[in-house]
């Protein structure tokens, strides 16, 4: 890393600086990226675009590699049904292969959704560049990292070149102050987030969370506030790194030998005292009740004691004639009181919510219940790490006796490229990250909440405050 | 890259906000492993009724859309998933313009990377265009990258914001790829420093 020059500086702005191979006046940088993650959907294109031109990889040990979009997480003994689905994680299988990337196979014992894995195995790192073909490579930035989501051209851009062109993002502060209430995690922290900034306020801005309430999180609830950034039209998400940070990492299995020099140098990365953002917004923690979504973006969303909003609610005609549509989408009159909304299926999992702390947060409140004769729930660990580690702990035991499904790791019904889908007009409580139209299956409803609003919801068949949960 | 200079085409207006990639191109179609082809699936949620027939109310469906290749949408085109397979359809579909009055940030820059010309303009203006597209059937514009102008034939005419680099790019349809290795010198000392 290079000196630290003589003005206050963000994080984003050091880990900027740390990266810019070139810069130009009124052109992109070309900024040096540190890891790139590839999974089976966003990649094929990008190493056939690589043969076509007789480029090689430069850095292929850089780059990382797992199918995690398009798995089945049924029985992995079995073969693949879906044979288009097959074609893309084989094509994923032998595109490493010869172009000599290390791939993580539907069997490895550390397959999972990309972003699970990177942080897991200790690949992501504070002060890294991390890009990824999927929008929530943000989560990656709760390490204290630059990490954001790149279409397929430019998957193949740092395949050949393990640069990105890049314009540079405006900063934007997100200060939450206080302490979060009981039963408030981290996911309704973020929804919160979004719907006060709505889906687009972060359009142009790399975020940098701040303030006491970031501080105290877990490094796993630090990845679902990141992982959101997206959800706001944000570049990127990022967290300065702190102990909590070098907890985590010390001891996983591709963090630098020399952990302690490392630490030294991660410690240069926080915003100095006096660093300015391009915008900063503050927010209060006492403010931020358990959430759920109403409508098609992450943004229409309520508390869970509040109530769906009518289009008379909204104060412009783009606004309104949006939440007219959400409402119709979703199969809502507005004005219903949210935990009057019945569900038919609840999906615990993602890489927003797929992790070891998200299930135990589940488990907690599953355990001793049984889920409602009118839903269908299902868990779907984020890694095989994360499915062993809470098989270890008899997590799989507590769900499958309140009746949830036990799965195999990978995106699954997040985006339903998979088998794991909703039915038209079947409403679903889920811990994922989108809530578009169709989302995790054409003509279903999706309502984004947190573990453990989604396991009570499974519990009650209909949503309930977590915080009146027995 | 397909260069991109001029062109005028056929307007077909989309009234929605918050347009996302998972509705420009649904995850089914996303397991394709080639770059062209797409442009059938385009909007395939919206566009088909459930037996799979053409939803007559969709807007790329109605007979005067027919060969459109300028999409005026609202704000926040392209928000949600990185698929670039996104643009793959609109292009594939014969959309070459596409005007907002604000863009998702990976969707913008990755129309840029398939000769398409996203354009950003205010609401008002766009307010105007949706206006104009409703009065005069058979609605066409201009977009003229050489000139950083958008013109129709019944008196609108603005001047276009486009980053200029990425104004030569387009213009000439340069691979970003050749034009980074240019640089190749930078990098390797780059990655010296940093071993």
């Amino acid at each position: 890393m290079t000196a630290s020059t003589d003005s206050p500086r963000t994080l984003f702005q050091k880990i900027w600086d740390n990266h810019i191979v070139h810069s130009e006046e009124g052109r992109q940088s070309i900024l040096y990226v540190d890891l790139q993650l590839v999974h089976e959907v966003t990649s094929a294109q990008a190493f056939e675009g690589l043969r076509l031109a007789g480029r090689r990889v430069r850095r292929a040990e850089r780059t990382i590699a797992t199918a995690d979009h398009n798995v089945p997480t049924s029985d992995r003994s079995l073969p693949i049904l879906d044979q288009i689905s097959k074609q893309q994680i084989d094509t994923l299988r032998d595109n490493c292969k010869e172009f000599g990337i290390k791939h993580y196979d539907l069997n490895d014992p550390n397959q999972g959704i990309v972003h699970v894995i990177g942080p897991e195995l200790g690949y992501t790192q504070p002060g890294m560049t991390i890009v990824c073909g999927d929008s929530h490579t943000s989560t990656h930035g709760a390490f204290g990292s630059l990490a954001f989501g790149i279409g397929t051209s430019e998957v193949e851009h740092v395949l050949a070149t393990q640069t990105l062109l890049q314009f540079k993002p405006k900063t934007l502060e997100l200060r939450v102050d206080g302490e979060l209430r009981p039963h408030v995690t981290a996911k309704d922290m973020i929804l919160y987030l979004i719907g006060q900034i709505t889906t687009d306020g972060g359009t142009g801005y790399c975020v940098e969370y701040t303030g006491e309430v970031v501080r105290g999180l877990s490094m796993e609830n630090r990845m679902t506030v990141c992982n959101m950034s997206i959800e706001a039209g944000a570049r990127a998400g990022m967290i300065a790194p702190d102990e909590t940070t070098y907890e985590y990492l010390r001891g996983r299995q591709f963090v630098p030998q020399d952990f302690d020099a490392a630490v030294k140098r991660w410690k240069q990365l926080p915003s100095d005292a006096g660093a300015t953002y391009d915008k900063s917004l503050t927010f209060a923690a006492a403010d931020i009740a358990p959430q759920v979504t109403w409508g098609t973006n992450p943004g229409l969303v309520v508390s869970v004691d509040g109530k769906v909003p009518t289009p008379g609610d909204f104060e412009d005609a783009t606004e309104q004639k949006t939440a007219a549509g959400a409402l119709d989408y979703m199969g809502l009159q507005g004005g219903e009181p949210i935990t009057d909304l019945k569900l038919d299926r609840v999906f615990i999992g993602s890489c927003t919510n797929g992790r070891i702390e998200d299930l135990r947060e589940a488990a907690a409140v599953a355990k001793g219940h049984k889920v409602s004769d009118r839903v269908s729930a299902m868990v779907v660990p984020g890694s095989g790490q994360v499915k062993q580690q809470a098989e270890a702990e008899g997590l799989d035991s507590i769900f499958k006796e309140a009746g949830f499904d036990w799965r195999e790791a990978g995106c699954s019904m997040c985006l339903a490229m998979n088998p794991d889908k909703l039915e038209p007009g079947e409403r679903c409580a889920s811990t994922s990250n989108r809530n578009f139209e169709g989302r995790q299956g054409k003509g279903g409803r999706t309502h984004l909440v947190s573990p453990a609003m989604a396991a009570a919801a499974a519990g009650a068949g209909h949503f309930v405050d977590i915080r009146d949960w027995k | 890259m397909k260069a991109f200079t001029t062109h005028t085409g056929l307007v077909v207006a989309m009234d929605r906000a918050n347009v996302d990639t998972d509705q420009i191109i649904p995850k089914q179609f996303l397991k394709r492993i080639e770059r062209t082809g797409f442009g059938e699936f385009l909007f395939w949620d919206w566009a088909k009724l459930d037996d799979g027939s053409p939803n007559p109310d969709f807007e790329l469906n109605k007979p005067e859309a027919t060969g459109a290749s300028v999409l005026l949408a609202r704000r926040n085109f392209g928000c949600g998933s990185s698929r670039e397979h996104a643009p793959w359809a609109l292009e594939d579909f014969g959309f070459r313009v596409i005007l907002a009055p604000s863009f998702a940030d990976i969707f913008y820059n990755n129309c840029f990377k398939n000769g398409m010309l996203p354009i950003q303009l205010s609401e008002e203006q766009i307010d105007e265009l949706f206006h104009r597209a409703a009065q005069h059937a058979g609605y066409e514009l201009t977009a003229d990258l050489e000139a950083c102008t958008l013109s129709d034939t019944h008196g609108f005419s603005t001047e276009l914001e486009v980053q200029p680099f990425r104004r030569h790019c387009l213009l000439n349809g340069l691979d970003d790829i050749g034009l980074t290795f240019e640089h190749e010198d930078k990098i390797s000392a780059y990655e010296a420093a940093h071993a």
